[in-house]
């Protein structure tokens, strides 16, 4: 079966009073195919990662998120998490005392136990041997495994970090919330790279991002502009090459005189 | 209808006489100065105050205490060995160790120490059997350098009736190549006063885990203990101390490392049981060069106080101590951590640092930290801090973000936080088995 991930006139803000940073979100994405999702800042990208991913400081004021038919609203971080979806930070936090490699493992094991709750979950040989499989094809070093999470690591680490944990932990859907910023040349194709052999039939990706820059290397099926809290433009590759040379200035021109007209 | 509240008619301090301190000395035949020196200690003892509004006791309020319960003396009874868990008495590091003694009751039920260690010259005994075998080495440095009776009231009623403890004594260029694990176990309340005298003399290394607990009671229980650590010039002694005495146990201690010229002391101190604790822990360097790393862990939960109380003394130039201090407090539990460094005048080129983080994981807990610096001289680095934080949602929600349950990802945070304190440990073991400890503490 293909995976699906419905967003539905999704609004959302940070609390319930706020005004509103996600608008009416309208996005379907399946298993295979890849998004890109470009905004100028503000308009509500990193919240749309969030909200999706479950996290607690945002409350969904109106519309619906379905992976399969079934009601993500419903469910917390860690069963959405278990359902298939997955989320690169853009600010990963670091857990001091915490290694990653025990984090993982856990997080695997936390996936075991869903399935069977009689099990002991992965033997250690087993995950050292696909730990160190996994570093080095995003050329991590392995002493990474043994070092606190994201404690120290510098921004391209944690950013290849974060790429490590979708590797390791082979979502359905994953959402990618600026990954590539702040990457230099070499940090950007490792990360492109691992994002590219994990897409493809049995990963769908949204990949949000304020450059053009990234879709060099990720080939989107496609591109989505979200301005004022809801997707006012969708189309092909071509869409953000036009971003890329237009800038911002004429979405934003275009789309907040609609949105005035329609207040 | 007026409430006639009437004066308590319970003891307000320790029941003793000067004749217990006699007839303690006369039942273990002690040589004259011992009886000199407890005689003394009694008279100091009774020209004391109880403690109660000075800046060090202040905060920390243990006049609950039935003293009619918690003054008889544990007198041992026949329990041996069997009656201490055996998670005490694992060996530290694979199954060798350089030796074990276990005390239970105070009385020296088990034995065992390495022909390699005994046959350099190395001592390994209980204090009693110390004070006969040893007894110039004893005379020498009980509570002569390190803990002295005159620290306070608690610590001079030890002096007057100590009546039990350990000795280790590692002779000049010698070193304890296993280490030395010493278990002090309680099977019956009442009163402890346990001595633990490590004395390593110049360049001798060992590396030393003490333990203390006891079986659940009903009956309050008070120990009232003092542990030296004299660290002879270039020795080098690491020292891990563990206390999880039952929740009916006040604990009232003195400790004190003397750290020599060029020597190294790495003193790492756990606790997690009691009812109520005030330890005195001090470090003292002593000789130039000396260097201290003194590490703390403390968890407190249902009706715990934990009142901890650490002195960086530099008193040699060129000195180097380094304190670091984490704790976490659950349900209504109180913890205290009041630290200070001081230097005696003109000490230049010191360096002195100390840290508390506290972690708070219920509104009703309650945590203080209090640091402090006295410093006589200005060339100098001495450096204090102290933090407070909660379960924070953010890095719970990265963890959960992830498949983990949130209960699963607040013990993963709460021992990441325990984490960096218990890798000071140097047994996988003893590491392993505090982990679960304070796993169960989250849970409980």
């Amino acid at each position: 079966m293909v995976t699906t991930l419905e967003i539905r006139n999704l609004h959302a803000s940070v609390d319930a009073e706020d005004d509103l940073i996600l608008n009416g979100v309208n996005l379907t994405i399946r298993q295979g195919e890849v998004h890109a999702l470009m905004g100028p800042n503000g308009s509500g990208k990193s919240t749309l990662a969030n909200v999706l991913m479950g996290n607690p400081a945002y409350v969904v004021r109106e519309g619906q998120i379905l992976l399969n038919g079934e009601d993500l609203l419903e469910m917390e971080a860690d069963e959405r998490s278990r359902a298939g979806l997955f989320l690169a930070f853009q600010y990963p936090v670091a857990i001091p005392g915490v290694t990653l490699g025990n984090f993982l493992r856990h997080a695997i094991n936390a996936r075991l136990k869903e399935e069977d709750p009689e099990s002991k979950g992965i033997p250690i040989p087993q995950f050292a041997r696909m730990m160190r499989q996994k570093m080095s094809a995003l050329e991590i070093d392995q002493s990474f495994a043994g070092r606190y999470l994201n404690e120290g690591f510098s921004g391209g680490e944690k950013k290849r970090a974060e790429i490590l944990q979708m590797a390791v932990l082979e979502p359905r859907i994953a959402v990618l919330d600026e990954t590539d910023s702040g990457l230099d040349i070499d940090a950007l194709r490792i990360v492109a790279d691992g994002v590219n052999s994990l897409t493809g039939p049995d990963m769908g990706a949204l990949v949000i991002t304020h450059y053009q820059r990234i879709l060099n290397h990720i080939k989107p099926d496609f591109v989505h502009v979200l301005y004022g809290g809801r997707i006012v433009e969708s189309g092909g590759p071509a869409l953000a090459l036009e971003l890329e040379e237009k800038g911002y200035e004429w979405v934003r021109e275009k789309h907040s005189m609609l949105q005035a007209a329609e207040a | 209808m007026a409430v006639v509240r009437r004066r308590s008619t319970l003891p307000q301090a320790p029941v003793y006489a000067k004749a217990d301190v006699v007839a303690l000395s006369d039942e273990h035949d002690e040589p004259g100065w011992m009886r000199e020196r407890r005689v003394k200690a009694w008279e100091l003892y009774e020209n004391t105050p109880m403690p109660y509004m000075e800046e060090e006791w202040r905060r920390t309020d243990y006049r609950h205490i039935r003293w009619d319960q918690a003054s008889t003396m544990v007198a041992a009874n026949g329990a041996g060995a069997e009656q201490v868990p055996a998670k005490h008495l694992a060996p530290l590091t694979g199954d060798e160790q350089g030796g074990l003694l276990v005390l239970v009751d105070g009385k020296a039920v088990r034995r065992e120490f390495a022909d390699e260690l005994r046959d350099q010259g190395i001592v390994f005994a209980d204090l009693r059997t110390a004070l006969r075998e040893h007894e110039e080495l004893v005379r020498k440095h009980f509570m002569t350098a390190a803990v002295k009776a005159s620290e306070g009231k608690f610590a001079a009623l030890h002096a007057a009736l100590w009546d039990h403890g350990a000795f280790i004594f590692v002779p000049r260029h010698c070193q304890a190549t296993l280490p030395l694990h010493v278990v002090c176990y309680n099977s019956r309340s009442g009163a402890a006063m346990g001595h633990v005298l490590v004395v390593l003399e110049e360049n001798a290394a060992a590396t030393v885990q003490v333990e203390y607990a006891s079986s659940p009671g009903d009956e309050h229980a008070a120990y009232i203990g003092a542990t030296e650590l004299i660290v002879g010039d270039a020795g080098n002694l690491r020292f891990v101390s563990l206390q999880d005495w039952n929740r009916e146990t006040f604990e009232f201690s003195h400790q004190r490392g003397l750290v020599g010229r060029d020597a190294q002391l790495d003193w790492v101190n756990g606790v997690m049981g009691s009812r109520l604790t005030k330890a005195f822990i001090e470090v003292d360097a002593v000789g130039t060069g000396a260097n201290a790393r003194v590490s703390g862990f403390f968890f407190a939960d249902h009706g715990q106080f934990f009142d901890l109380d650490t002195q960086q003394n530099h008193n040699a130039p060129l000195t180097n101590t380094d304190l670091l201090f984490k704790g976490a407090a659950r349900d209504s539990a109180r913890t205290l951590w009041q630290g200070m460094i001081k230097s005696l005048p003109k000490m230049q080129k010191i360096d002195g640092y100390q840290v508390c983080r506290n972690l708070m994981l219920s509104d009703e807990a309650r945590m203080d930290s209090i640091p402090g610096l006295e410093i006589e001289a200005d060339d100098v680095a001495c450096s204090h801090a102290a933090t407070f934080g909660t379960l924070e949602e953010e890095p719970i929600y990265y963890l959960m973000s992830r498949g983990i349950t949130r209960p699963q990802a607040q013990l993963m945070i709460i021992e990441g936080f325990f984490d960096e304190l218990l890798q000071r440990i140097p047994f996988d073991q003893v590491r392993q088995r505090l982990m679960d400890e304070i796993e169960a503490k989250i849970i409980g």
